[in-house]
């Protein structure tokens, strides 16, 4: 039995949801790695670290940059058919490569892995996580992704513990061509990893108004979120939509600033440590769900609250 | 240039949907379906093109029980010409889904095909991945914008920390992102139309398709719930929470 994690990065940074897939990993046994880029090293130097893996397999080739799915998976596909598990993190590339490399394999993809239960058995949640299917697998081979916010992160060690080999080689696909990407520029932690994560509903009424909330995150060093209905309405980009379609984030503080609370919202969110929620309406379902509900108009309370932070 | 959009039978997004007491799947009787809101966005996407004098057929196929019709009649009263019923009283994972895709799209050959990132019930978010690598077409998933030019198709995708663009050579597999357009509501005329649209019929056992399942669903079970903690009357008390009891802050 051999375990593979296929290791998301941006090229320089290895992205943090992979120790917690690599956690997961743990849990299957003869955990190696995979690093595909076209510069390994910084992400390499990164993975050294971390205990209780056997290989960093690396492969560096300049078309591995753009990350295409038809790359990665035809290259997971020809190089690791004999591995029992392949993990990837539930990321926007994790879920683009991982189905794609499944029908590859004709395998049934699992996809979202909150609980391992034993080697073939395996929780995720359904419906907008309103109900959580226990699946046992019939695969030979396993393709997992991992919701990142249900398991710890890999321990690390101040030594050295890995041993970086280099492995295959890519044919690249001529269905698909990179040609640039628009990223939101922040300063501001990355949401689904942050401690504290602040979100602005439609409550908010406006782009303008949102300025309100991210004085408070910037107070608490918190990462910006929001509700589908801000995104909607164009207040704020796309990327910060947290919810069943959006992303699923479990920061230690979660404060819901004028979002009534939708089950597709809840979705992304009920898994935070402590929930504050800040509405208007004392009756939104946002409250049914908070450690600390306060029923009061956020234009009021948002800057009260800033101004009393230090 | 001919579209196939795949669209699926659901519980409708409105609806809280129940664990039954047995714990083997969640209440279905009596509970409203509708078309998955991700494929009411791909027959959407399909119908512009077509509006733009760029695709000149758009075809619906869902498969299931005689009651996914409904659903390929939505998407013909929104404006598809016509439909593609697969006759299959299994359940199905998207594994075989794609299975039955891949051997309706070598059948009639379409130039793309759109449909919903994920449905909103098993929220898998597999079968247009699985799809493209079973035909060995290119992939464009989550798409927030799309131009076809010549025999390429332009994508915006919605990645983590942004829009990322790529080209596509054609035929493809695009799935839809939730802010790719506002899907039409089919007007009462298109709907009385949609009737007189044919719907082919396709047996599933007529296609060979192994459609086992590989997962074994052994239990579905309600979440764990979490308990409505209490109001604070005041901003001061909030902090004096935040601060001293959770030690959040």
């Amino acid at each position: 039995m051999k375990t593979l994690v296929v290791v998301d990065h941006n090229n320089n940074k290895l992205e943090k949801s992979t120790l917690n897939t690599i956690k997961a990993a743990i849990e299957l046994e003869n955990v190696d790695l995979l690093v595909l880029s076209d510069s390994c090293k910084d992400i390499c130097n990164e993975l050294i670290h971390i205990k209780n893996i056997n290989n960093i397999f690396i492969n560096e080739n300049d078309a591995f940059k753009n990350q295409l799915a038809e790359d990665t998976a035809n290259f997971i596909a020809e190089n690791f058919k004999d591995y029992t598990n392949i993990l990837f993190s539930n990321t926007s590339n994790g879920k683009n490569v991982a189905p794609r490399l499944a029908g590859l394999l004709d395998t049934m993809i699992i996809p979202d892995v909150i609980e391992i239960v034993d080697k073939q058995t395996f929780k995720r949640p359904i419906y907008a996580g309103n109900a959580i299917a226990t699946c046992k697998s019939k695969n030979k081979i396993n393709i997992i992704t991992i919701r990142s916010t249900a398991f710890e992160e890999a321990e690390t060690s101040d030594e050295n513990v890995g041993e970086v080999k280099e492995i295959g080689s890519l044919t690249t696909n001529n269905l698909t061509k990179y040609l640039n990407s628009e990223l939101t520029k922040s300063e501001r932690p990355e949401l689904t990893s942050a401690d504290i994560v602040v979100s602005g509903g439609r409550g908010l009424g406006s782009a303008e108004n949102f300025q309100v909330l991210e004085k408070l995150a910037d107070k608490l060093g918190a990462a910006m979120g929001a509700s589908r209905a801000a995104v909607d309405a164009g207040y704020v980009p796309n990327d910060w939509q947290v919810g069943q379609t959006g992303k699923i984030v479990a920061p230690n503080l979660y404060i819901a600033v004028g979002i009534s609370g939708a089950i597709q919202h809840l979705a992304g969110m009920k898994d935070s440590k402590v929930i504050i929620g800040i509405n208007k309406d004392e009756e939104a379902p946002i409250f049914s769900i908070s450690d600390y509900g306060l029923a009061e108009d956020l234009f009021k309370a948002v800057p009260e609250m800033e101004s009393k932070l230090n | 240039m001919k579209i196939l959009v795949p669209v699926k039978r659901v519980v409708d997004y409105n609806v809280k949907v129940r664990v039954k007491k047995d714990e083997t799947d969640v209440e279905l009787d009596n509970v409203k379906m509708s078309m998955n809101p991700f494929d009411e966005i791909a027959v959407e996407e399909a119908l512009r093109l077509k509006e733009k004098g760029v695709a000149s057929e758009i075809i619906a196929v869902s498969i299931g029980l005689p009651e996914v019709q409904e659903t390929i009649r939505n998407a013909l009263a929104m404006g598809a010409d016509s439909g593609i019923f697969v006759n299959c009283t299994s359940k199905l994972e998207p594994l075989s889904v794609a299975k039955i895709l891949t051997s309706i799209c070598n059948k009639i050959k379409p130039d793309l095909v759109i449909m919903g990132k994920q449905a909103i019930d098993d929220d898998m978010n597999a079968t247009g991945q699985m799809l493209s690598a079973m035909l060995k077409w290119g992939q464009a998933t989550f798409a927030s914008k799309l131009e076809i030019q010549d025999k390429k198709i332009k994508v915006g995708r919605e990645i983590d920390g942004g829009i990322e663009n790529i080209e596509v050579n054609l035929p493809a597999i695009v799935t839809t992102d939730l802010r790719l357009n506002e899907p039409r509501y089919a007007s009462l005329p298109n709907i009385m139309k949609a009737k007189r649209k044919p719907i082919d019929e396709i047996k599933v056992e007529d296609l060979n398709i192994d459609i086992e399942p590989r997962l074994d669903i052994l239990k579905v079970e309600e979440p764990k719930s979490r308990e409505a903690g209490i109001m604070v009357k005041s901003v001061d008390e909030m902090i004096e929470k935040l601060k001293n009891e959770a030690k959040v802050i």
